[in-house]
Order: C-alpha cells, then sequence, then structure tokens
C-alpha cells in the first residue's frame, strides 16, 4: 500500500494520527495532498460545518469549548479548526486557541487542529476548505472553524461553513459598525456572549437594527443569542439554534447551490493549475530576469512585461498540455 | 508553486507550576524566528500533552516546569510518545532542571536542556539545527 493509500485508509478509519499527518501535507501543500483529497472526497459531506468568527475578546474560544462539550453530551463526535494570522514579517505564528479547549484533548471524540494562515497558493481558505473535508471523511458529525475576523481573508475562511455565527461581546471598545464588512450579511446566528455585562441588552439593539433590513428578504431570519461562555449560560439554546440552521439548510435548494459551489471549486482549481503552472514555464525563461530588471529601472511597467512574456505562449501552453 | 513547510513546535507546561514567563518568552521568540508554535497553557498532563504533540503534528516539543516534578512527569511523557508512535518529534526542556538530573533525562530521550538564562538565539539555533526532517 502506498503512502498515500495509507493514510487515506487511516482517515477513513477515524485515526488520529492519520487524521493529523493529512492536514500536514495540506499545509505544506505537498505533491500527495490532492492525491489524499481526491481519495477521499467521496466520505465527505456528512459533517455539519460550523463557522465561527469574532473579535478577540469575545469570548470566542471559551464559547467554543462549551460548544463543543454541549455536542459530546449528545454524543457528537467533533472536529475543531483554529485559525491564526501568521506575521507577515517573520513567517511565524503563535497558535494559541488551544488553551481555552485543552482539557477537551484527551477526548477521544474530539479533535483540534491549529492552524496558520501562512501564505498557501490559493489561500488560507482553500487549505482550510481541505482540512475540513479530512476530517468529515474522517466521522466527524460537527466541524467547527474558527477564524479571528482580523481581516478579509476570514470572510473567505468562513464560507467553508454551512452555518456562519459571528460573536461580539459588549464593551470591546469597537462599535458593532466595526464588525468586518461582509460578515454582518453572512452571518446565520449571531451570538452576543459576555451578555451578563451592563451594555449587553443595548449590543443586542444595535445588531437588531441593522439586521432588520438584511433579514427582510431573507428566508431565514439571523436571530441574535445572548450567552455567556464562562458559565455555559445560553449554549444549550446556540445549539439548538445550529441544528434548526442545519435542518433548513437541507431543506433549501440545496443541490442547485452546490452544483453552483462545485462549479466554483472546479473553476478556482482550474485557474489555479493553468496559472501556476504557466507561472513555472515563464521563471524558467532568461527573459523573466530581464525584465524584473527593466521594471526596477523603470523601464517597463509590470502589465507590459507581463504581456510580452505571455505573447504567442498561450497557445503552446495549452497544447503542451495535451501532449 | 512550491510547497511551504514551516517549523511546527508544541510548548507545553507540565505540571502543576504556574510560572510560564519562560514558556511564553521562548514561543514568541521561535515565533519570530518562523516557527508556528503552539502553545498548550499551564498545568497540562502528559497524555494532554501527547495527545496535543499527535493531532498539532509538531516536530518538536518544548517542555517548560520549575515545580521540580520533571523526574516524575518527563519519562511518563517520554514513554507516552513512544507508545503513540511519535519517536520522531524532537523535545527539549527548560525551566529549573538541576545539572544533576540533566544526563538522566537525555537518557530519557530528550535531547537537550536549557536552563534559565539561556539566551533564546541558543534556542532558536539549536531547533533550526536539529530539527528531525520527517516525511
Amino acid at each position: 500500500m502506498t503512502k498515500i493509500d495509507e493514510i487515506a485508509k487511516g482517515i477513513l478509519a477515524g485515526d488520529r494520527r492519520s487524521i493529523a499527518r493529512a492536514i500536514t501535507l495540506i499545509e505544506n501543500n505537498t505533491v500527495e495532498a490532492p492525491k489524499v483529497i481526491a481519495s477521499i472526497y467521496p466520505s465527505t459531506g456528512k459533517a455539519h460545518i460550523i463557522g465561527l468568527t469574532g473579535p478577540g475578546g469575545s469570548g470566542k474560544s471559551t464559547l467554543i469549548e462549551k460548544i463543543v462539550r454541549e455536542y459530546r453530551r449528545k454524543g457528537k463526535t467533533v472536529g475543531v479548526v483554529a485559525v491564526d494570522p501568521t506575521s507577515p514579517f517573520t513567517g511565524g505564528a503563535f497558535l494559541g486557541d488551544r488553551i481555552r479547549m485543552q482539557e477537551l484533548s484527551t477526548d477521544e471524540g474530539v479533535f483540534i487542529r491549529s492552524m496558520a494562515t501562512r501564505n498557501y497558493p490559493g489561500g488560507i481558505a482553500r487549505a482550510t476548505k481541505d482540512a475540513v473535508k479530512i476530517l468529515d471523511a474522517a466521522g466527524k458529525d460537527i466541524i467547527l472553524v474558527e477564524t479571528v475576523g482580523a481581516g478579509q481573508s476570514e470572510v473567505e475562511i468562513i464560507k467553508v461553513a454551512q452555518t456562519i455565527v459571528v460573536i461580539h461581546a459588549p464593551g470591546l471598545g469597537d462599535e458593532i459598525q466595526a464588525i468586518k464588512a461582509g460578515l454582518m450579511e453572512i452571518a446565520d446566528i449571531f451570538v452576543v456572549n459576555k451578555a451578563d455585562r451592563e451594555n449587553a441588552d443595548k449590543a443586542v439593539m444595535d445588531i437588531q437594527a441593522i439586521m432588520q433590513l438584511n433579514n427582510k428578504e431573507k428566508a431565514w431570519k439571523t436571530p441574535i443569542l445572548k450567552t455567556v461562555a464562562l458559565t455555559g449560560e445560553g449554549v444549550p439554546q446556540l445549539i439548538e439554534k445550529l441544528e434548526e440552521h442545519r435542518r433548513f439548510k437541507e431543506k433549501e435548494i440545496k443541490r442547485r447551490k452546490s452544483l453552483l459551489t462545485a462549479e466554483a471549486e472546479l473553476i478556482e482549481a482550474i485557474k489555479e493549475k493553468a496559472a501556476n503552472s504557466i507561472i513555472d514555464e515563464l521563471k524558467k525563461e532568461r527573459k523573466f530576469e530581464e525584465l524584473l530588471h527593466k521594471i526596477l529601472e523603470k523601464e517597463i511597467d509590470p502589465t507590459s512585461a507581463a504581456e510580452r512574456l505571455l505573447h504567442g505562449k498561450f497557445k503552446k501552453a495549452l497544447s503542451d498540455a495535451e501532449t | 508553486m512550491q510547497a511551504t513547510r514551516k517549523i511546527r513546535v508544541l510548548i507545553a507546561k507540565p505540571g502543576l507550576d504556574s510560572h510560564d514567563r519562560g514558556a511564553k518568552v521562548v514561543a514568541r521568540a521561535l515565533r519570530d524566528a518562523g516557527m508556528e508554535v503552539i502553545y498548550t497553557g499551564l498545568r497540562q498532563t502528559p497524555e494532554q500533552i501527547v495527545e496535543t504533540a499527535l493531532q498539532e503534528d509538531v516536530d518538536v516539543i518544548g517542555l517548560s516546569i520549575l515545580s521540580g516534578a520533571h523526574r516524575a512527569l518527563f519519562p511518563r511523557i517520554m514513554e507516552l510518545l513512544k507508545q503513540k508512535g511519535l519517536t520522531d518529534v524532537m523535545v527539549f526542556a527548560g525551566g529549573i532542571i538541576p545539572e544533576e538530573d540533566i544526563s538522566e533525562l537525555k537518557k530519557l530521550g530528550i535531547k537537550e536542556i536549557f536552563g534559565p538564562g539561556t539566551p533564546t538565539e541558543t534556542i532558536i539555533q539549536y531547533v533550526l539545527e536539529n530539527v528531525p526532517i520527517r516525511t
């Protein structure tokens, strides 16, 4: 059995080592990675994928720990992917989301993986999607994807989820307006955590005011829930809402949406492969280096340089791919 | 596009001591050297540490302990690592560990001990030079 077969078999059997190694292959963008995904893809599609995002200080990790416990109480298995930013200066990352969840690490029904945003070709969203696929194929009933909400990329990450939960807390210094543009529109459930604080009701009302406009057209009216993650208050109700949303989604014209998603994924994959192979080829030419220097000397602009490199190449690239 | 590979390090605090300043300093230094550092937080059991190392598929584990319980906890950790098949992970330790215990710990498989005052640069260099190439 090849290494890929071994790992794929392990994933389908729920073997934790195989899951972990497979995610590493994805992270390192190795040649085996797409093969492993191809192997396990037919076994995906069973899990409920929930994205959770919100500003730092909202109590997200504490809340997630409580959510996992509640699902475990109900007999479900859970995978958690916690995404944290890679420093653009050092390339390193401090992955501390596990700290609040460490008691769960020895629970056999829970698998937690910390991922850094790195500089993935295809973006972190693609790598996260693949990690989620692995956990899905491994049989996890629920998969939670946690991101910080610090940049535009996590709006992309969070779209891997079927249910998107946005978490906020009163008195964080920033008002509701600070919630990343795009998150308000895609939130399926809003949670105001630390609801035992003074401004909790005001926070709920502020969000309600904005959601009123959004909710008008929608079939699913985004509810606003209150929780106190430290005590677990409000968490069972949150789980109920998550289940409700899942049933809602299943009833929807899901097949049509899935086809659209599959098409979008396929097109992205084509774009990436085509661009990557063309770029790899072009980089081998001397002209590439020469044009780089010309750009630095301001003798030519990047777009014109690209045109020069590509001139007459595209037909060649296509016919090369066919042989 | 080429593969990106990062060194993943687990910084763990086994046992009951609550002094994590050193662990955090090392964690940040390794991060600034371009590594991905997973920090467990305080009061970890050997089982929690090894399970975390497995799930996070780390290349290196750094154990920080100041309570003197290293002689009780480290053997258990090394045994569990072997049991779970994580023999290709490099383990180093730091904190308050007396000189006379060092050779015993190295016999267990702990590659190096970095005492108080060790420059972070030393630790960084050591990891970069000794991290196992895992396939």
